[in-house]
């Protein structure tokens, strides 16, 4: 086990690192002079080199590439070029809105999908079934920010039930936490919704497979019920397969979440990398996308570690 | 548990099987819907879906504005059909590329193995940390949005798509019998993989492009929503979605006819690759 | 003779009508036999014929699209037509079976001694600690090896012949009054096979168990069960004590089984100069959907009557307790 462990560790720093050279490619060495972006092209020279030295990108990418890895570990982002506040101090504010969302989409999108899954798998063939995955078939063709703002159609618009965007943040003296978690929910339901198509799918087609499997037949031929069979023997082996899924989902979750953010104009995460790209701010979308990539490789590393204890097979073969 | 299960006596030919079946029918009336809408648009739509017509800003369906027209006056109908062409062409070049290359990659990954295979895996399962959206932030942001670098986004991305998809299929055929059999008889591994591994792996190749057409369109749309991808004046059914939003109050229809265009043209798509899936691949015994 | 208990296992015409795409297909007909507690009783016949069929329908777990008809009754009572929460009862209690496939019939991600003791905490209501001691005696007798510390082992570190000892440990642990073992050996090396069965034998023996034992392995058969069933086509075509079917076999499709077995220390030429050929019973075992309303050996028999593919043959006494169903046996006798 503990070599499984390792070795899946070593497999994500090494991502982090080839991520991290990769957006720094991308986003420094490629652009050229960000001091000259940032002044346009019409700049005195002069001014251009202060300001490149002032930013220290007058060193040599590798040093910089470097700096920048040792401020990532110590949490010494630098400065926007355009705010002048610390970049970690605007990351933190909007990870407060980003990574709520995301978790409540999350959440959301797993339940409804493992029930709407399973029921479906026990209903296979009939009514039920059909019905469900014909369902599912048009929730994963809607774009979610489509479905997005049709739910702002019905809720905001036509019943006005809640406000069409905005954040009132997580301390607001009239509304509080209660307000902070509403003006989540249409967001959050947006991105679980096709997520959950997408997973309910996987999910039947999971449960239906294992229950062709001989050992549930040996189960129900030691007298367990349909409904005993289905809990103890056939949703953990169904499950392997479905995590492993949810870890690839997050991914595109995150994605969503950067898209979603941008319908209901909430100041999460994925605003501030627009309006930086906007800026031509690239210390603050370098950054950003960093911890982006961060995230979606932290959590497939989980769900690799989930794996191995949900499945006793892993450790021994040992991938 | 061996019940010996009848056969039907005849097997029906596949254009008999493919039209009895729901999935692909619908799914290719669909698909087809596109395409005609696409191909139209070449030569003749409605209005031109340039022409602003600020007079006649924002009206209901008439005869003379089907879907009505914009908050530019210029007639929706025409604005879905050309967004149609534009959908398509994204389509199939991030589509083709991610074909290019990805199976280009998978085929070598699978004929060398080893070290070769390891690599290449490796970089494609890294490149999924980096969803669509994100490569194109982060194009977007150096090199300026457009269609073409939300076209090179998504293309990247199908890459490892296809890279994966064509390993694990060529490594399947290649453990088959007649494949020894060709070694056996000195067939060099370049030619074995053009004359018996590609022609067999070609179904599920099908099966992926049509599902990552329908990720590219999607894709496309969100890009152009967030004014990443296509840019003014060529129409684009996201973009279409972003400017009826400011107008909710006041003209919801508008919000409306894009949203539904791309959902079909997805679910079609879908449908298609579900059906085609299952028609192309018999043997496998899914029966759902 | 009055018997103080009932018959463990009665089957009276036993019949499972299967609904497909293709048709309906009558895939087990007019099946009977009796089994009592202490008997062992075989069932032969190729793949196809309705051998494992007829055993699902003994525990009452065919699809759902199947229909059974007939009768049949465990210790006197009628199962057929019963619920799915009286069958639960039954199985695992007081019927136990044991599948073909060892390496794919325990829960990987179960570790093995819970699922031996699964069936106590059903249906004895055990608690998890006494389940364990009962389920670690069990593991024992069946031969396998560190019973106590291997309770926690895992499927998957146990070979194909240990996971067989399991499932067999697994379906004896509530003491069952029959256990109904389907090709309990066919995926088994040869040697392992013996060990196997020599077990089943030992602990049907111990316990007073009936036995009805499923192979299309005449070796196995011929060892191990005091009467036989010889099934074609979802019929019974034969049934008697074993010695007896083998020595006085009185249907056609018996005798071309029995017949077809390559036999060792032969001269290559018969008495006439030509070769000794292996014998084969020509033609390939038929669709269920298309049988005969007749008798279904009819097209592959070499002494068939035109009768025959009309006529459903009864079933004729050959001696006493040995029968076979074959127009031609009815016309002789």
């Amino acid at each position: 086990m503990p070599l499984f462990f390792v070795k899946r560790l070593l497999t994500l720093i090494a991502t982090l690192l080839g991520a991290s050279a990769v957006i720094f490619m991308v986003l420094e060495i490629l652009p050229g002079n960000a001091a000259q972006m940032l002044m346009g092209p019409d700049a005195d020279p002069q001014a251009v080199q202060a300001l490149a030295r002032q930013l220290g990108l007058d060193q040599a990418p590798l040093q910089r590439y470097g700096a920048w890895l040792g401020g990532l570990l110590t949490g010494q982002l630098g400065d926007s070029y355009v705010y002048s506040t610390p970049v970690l101090e605007l990351v933190l504010e909007r990870l407060a809105l980003t990574v709520p969302l995301a978790l409540m989409a999350m959440a959301l999108t797993t339940v409804l999908a493992l029930l709407v899954g399973v029921y479906a798998a026990s209903r296979h063939n009939r009514a039920g079934d059909v019905g469900l995955m014909a369902v599912t078939q048009v929730g994963i063709a809607i774009p979610n920010f489509w479905f997005a703002i049709l739910l702002i159609l019905l809720f905001s618009v036509h019943l006005r039930w809640f406000a069409a965007g905005g954040f009132p943040g997580w301390s607001d003296e009239s509304e509080g936490v209660a307000g902070a978690l509403k003006a989540l929910l249409l967001p959050a339901v947006s991105l679980a919704v096709v997520q959950a198509a997408i997973l309910a799918r996987i999910t039947r087609s999971a449960v239906l497979d294992v229950m062709r499997e001989d050992f549930v037949r040996t189960a129900r031929a030691k007298g367990l019920s349909q409904r005993a069979t289905l809990w103890q023997h056939v949703l953990r082996n169904a499950l392997i397969p479905v995590v492993t899924v949810m870890g690839l989902q997050f991914a595109n979750l995150l994605a969503g979440t950067i898209v979603v953010e941008n319908v209901f104009y909430l100041p999460g995460l994925g605003r501030l990398i627009f309006q930086s790209i906007a800026n031509r701010d690239l210390i603050v979308v370098r950054n950003c996308v960093m911890l982006l990539a961060a995230m979606v490789v932290v959590v497939n590393f989980v769900v690799d570690v989930l794996y191995a204890v949900i499945d006793p097979r892993v450790k021994a073969s040992d991938i | 548990m061996t019940a010996a299960l009848p056969r039907t006596s005849r097997p029906a030919t596949l254009a008999q099987r493919a039209a009895r079946h729901p999935s692909f029918v619908i799914g290719a009336v669909l698909t087809l819907l596109l395409a005609g809408a696409a191909l139209l648009s070449l030569v003749w739509t409605p209005w031109s879906p340039y022409e602003m017509n600020l007079a006649a800003k924002l009206q209901g369906p008439s005869a003379a504005h089907w879907l009505g027209t914009d908050p530019f006056g210029r007639d929706v109908a025409s604005l879905l059909l050309v967004g149609a062409r534009n959908s398509i062409l994204v389509g199939v070049i991030a589509v083709g590329i991610g074909l290019g290359l990805g199976t280009a990659l998978g085929l070598l990954a699978s004929a060398r193995r080893g070290w070769v295979e390891e690599f290449i895996m490796r970089m494609a399962d890294f490149t999924f940390a980096f969803p669509a959206i994100l490569s194109a932030i982060m194009l977007t942001a150096v090199f300026g949005a457009g269609i073409v670098n939300s076209i090179i986004a998504i293309g990247i991305f199908n890459i490892p798509t296809f890279a994966r998809v064509t390993r694990a299929s060529a490594n399947a055929i290649g453990a088959r019998d007649f494949i020894l059999a060709a070694r056996a008889c000195g067939k060099g591994p370049w030619r074995i993989t053009l004359e018996h591994v590609l022609p067999n792996i070609l179904p599920v190749l099908i099966v992926q492009a049509t599902i990552q057409f329908a990720v590219a369109i999607l894709a496309e749309a969100a890009l152009s929503y967030l004014g990443l991808g296509t840019q003014p004046p060529q129409p684009s059914w996201g973009r279409m979605l972003s400017e009826a939003q400011t107008l909710l109050f006041q003209t919801p229809m508008l919000a409306v006819y894009p949203g539904v265009a791309i959902a079909l043209a997805v679910l079609g798509l879908n449908l298609l690759g579900d059906g085609l899936r299952d028609l192309l691949d018999p043997r496998l015994t899914r029966k759902r | 003779m009055t018997t103080t208990a009932p018959t463990l296992l009665e089957v009276k015409n036993l019949g499972v009508r299967l609904h497909t795409h293709a048709g309906v297909a009558d895939a087990v007909r007019g099946v009977s036999f009796t089994l009592q507690r202490g008997e062992t009783l075989g069932l032969v016949g190729e793949s196809g014929c309705g051998k494992s069929l007829t055993a699902m329908a003994l525990m009452g777990l065919l699809p759902e699209s199947a229909t059974t008809s007939g009768s049949l009754r465990f210790q006197g009572e009628e199962m057929i037509g019963q619920s799915d929460a009286h069958w639960c009862r039954l199985r695992g209690d007081r019927i136990g079976m044991v599948f073909q496939e060892p390496m794919t019939a325990l829960n990987p991600v179960h570790p093995i001694g819970r699922q031996v003791a699964e069936p106590l905490r059903l249906h004895r209501g055990l608690s998890a600690a006494a389940a364990r001691q009962e389920a670690v005696a069990l593991l024992d007798r069946v031969g396998i090896p560190d019973a106590a510390r291997r309770f926690d082992a895992w499927p998957h570190q146990f070979s194909g012949g240990q996971r067989q000892r399991i499932t067999i440990a697994m379906a004896l642990a509530c003491g069952p009054d029959l256990l109904i073992a389907d090709e309990p050996t066919t995926a088994l090396d040869v040697t392992v096979a013996g060990q196997i069965l020599e077990l089943i034998r030992e602990l049907v023996r111990e316990r007073g168990m009936g036995l009805l034992l499923i192979s299309h392995d005449l070796g196995v058969i011929a060892q191990n069960v005091q009467r036989m069933l010889v099934m074609y086509g979802g019929m019974v075509v034969e049934n008697g004590p074993t010695r007896a079917v083998f020595t006085h076999p009185g249907h056609p499709y018996t005798q071309g089984l029995l017949a077809s077995r390559p036999q060792l220390g032969l001269p290559t030429r018969q008495a006439d100069g030509t070769r000794h050929r292996l014998a084969a019973i020509p033609g390939s075992v038929p669709e269920l959907h298309r049988l005969p309303a007749g008798c279904p050996f009819t097209e592959r028999c070499s002494g068939a009557l035109p009768a025959c593919a009309g006529t459903l043959p009864a079933v004729t006494a050959l001696a006493p307790g040995h029968l076979a169903r074959c127009l031609r046996l009815e016309v002789s006798a």
